[in-house]
């Protein structure tokens, strides 16, 4: 499986509401951060979690945000960050 | 007159002197199946109760030492230190320890970064080295703030940085496992990494804190 994005690029989550067992947090979705790495492919846990395979695996990244991307109001130094792992197919190219 | 005179409509302890305990929940239906495929494997004897408790001895009995161990090796060995900050698994084999399909992803803490994990969607943790995470992890009010404002949570659980340092969470959301690679207290040249691994706590490994003063630790 060939990774869609490399480190460096910059990635918007996408902004879905997704009900079940969904492993991106509501207050990253709609964020623009950068690809900090390739983690791997790994079984989908959104069907993973109801006894289905996880296949086709999905590609994992780790996202790096501003803090200040993240939260208007972010009471800390611009540089402050907040690093998180998000599947392929929840990032669009920003 | 018997012991028993007191008011039973208002009761505020048993008979034995404890706190009243609530009733327990109602299973829910995970519990339902956890203890129909645990009383199957048993009956169909592919597991035995014995080995099941015995398991769960080990996994809660596991402690934070494993952790130090680790830090304090990385402390000492560049070349070990190099490996478990890019080839985790390979480095965690020294140690007896494969926690795949899990990796274990570690971030250093150096003069200008200081880093914190937080699992903010369940309570993801890296057990095979540092246990049983602590309460206060699991907790809503820790898992909301930490991404939120971590600055104010460091505050709390004493640790105040400059805004000159820059302060990285990591959310745990999904396959990686983290490790908080503590800075190296100065004034430790030439200690023995016995002495070190005592200045390595657990909250240091998870980034809330820095390692034991040095200069307090009676080493």
């Amino acid at each position: 499986m060939e990774p869609k994005y490399k480190p460096g690029d910059k990635v918007r989550i996408l902004q879905r509401n997704q009900p079940g067992h969904v492993r991106t947090p509501i207050y990253v979705r709609g964020k623009t951060g950068v690809i900090e790495r390739i983690v791997g492919s790994f079984p989908n846990p959104e069907l993973l979690a109801y006894g289905h395979t996880g296949l086709p695996y999905k590609m994992l990244y780790r996202v790096n945000f501003r803090q200040s991307d993240l939260w208007d109001d972010y009471d800390g130094p611009v540089d402050d960050t907040l690093e998180i792992e998000i599947y392929e197919h929840w990032l669009a190219p920003a | 007159m018997s012991e028993h005179h007191h008011d039973h409509d208002h009761p505020t302890h048993t008979h034995d002197g404890k706190p009243i305990q609530e009733d327990p929940l109602p299973p829910i239906e995970a519990q339902i199946l956890e203890a129909s495929v645990r009383e199957l494997l048993i009956e169909k004897g592919i597991v035995s109760a014995e080995e099941i408790r015995r398991a769960i001895e080990v996994m809660e009995t596991r402690g934070e030492s494993l952790g130090a161990r680790i830090v304090a090796r990385a402390w000492t060995d560049p070349a070990f230190k190099e490996k478990l900050l890019h080839h985790s698994d390979d480095a965690l084999l020294e140690f007896g320890i494969d926690m795949r399909p899990m990796e274990l992803c570690v971030v250093e803490n150096t003069e200008d970064v200081h880093n914190m994990v937080v699992c903010t969607l369940c309570s993801c943790y890296p057990r095979p080295i540092l246990g049983i995470p602590p309460a206060w992890y699991k907790r809503r009010d820790y898992r909301a703030r930490a991404v939120r404002e971590p600055r104010a949570v460091l505050k709390e659980f004493g640790t105040v940085l400059p805004d000159s340092k820059q302060v990285r969470v990591h959310d745990s959301n999904a396959d990686l496992r983290y490790l908080v690679l503590p800075k190296r207290p100065e004034g430790t040249e030439g200690w023995s990494v016995e002495q070190l691994e005592a200045l390595i706590t657990r909250d240091s490994m998870i980034g809330v804190s820095d390692v034991r003063d040095p200069a307090e630790s009676g080493a």
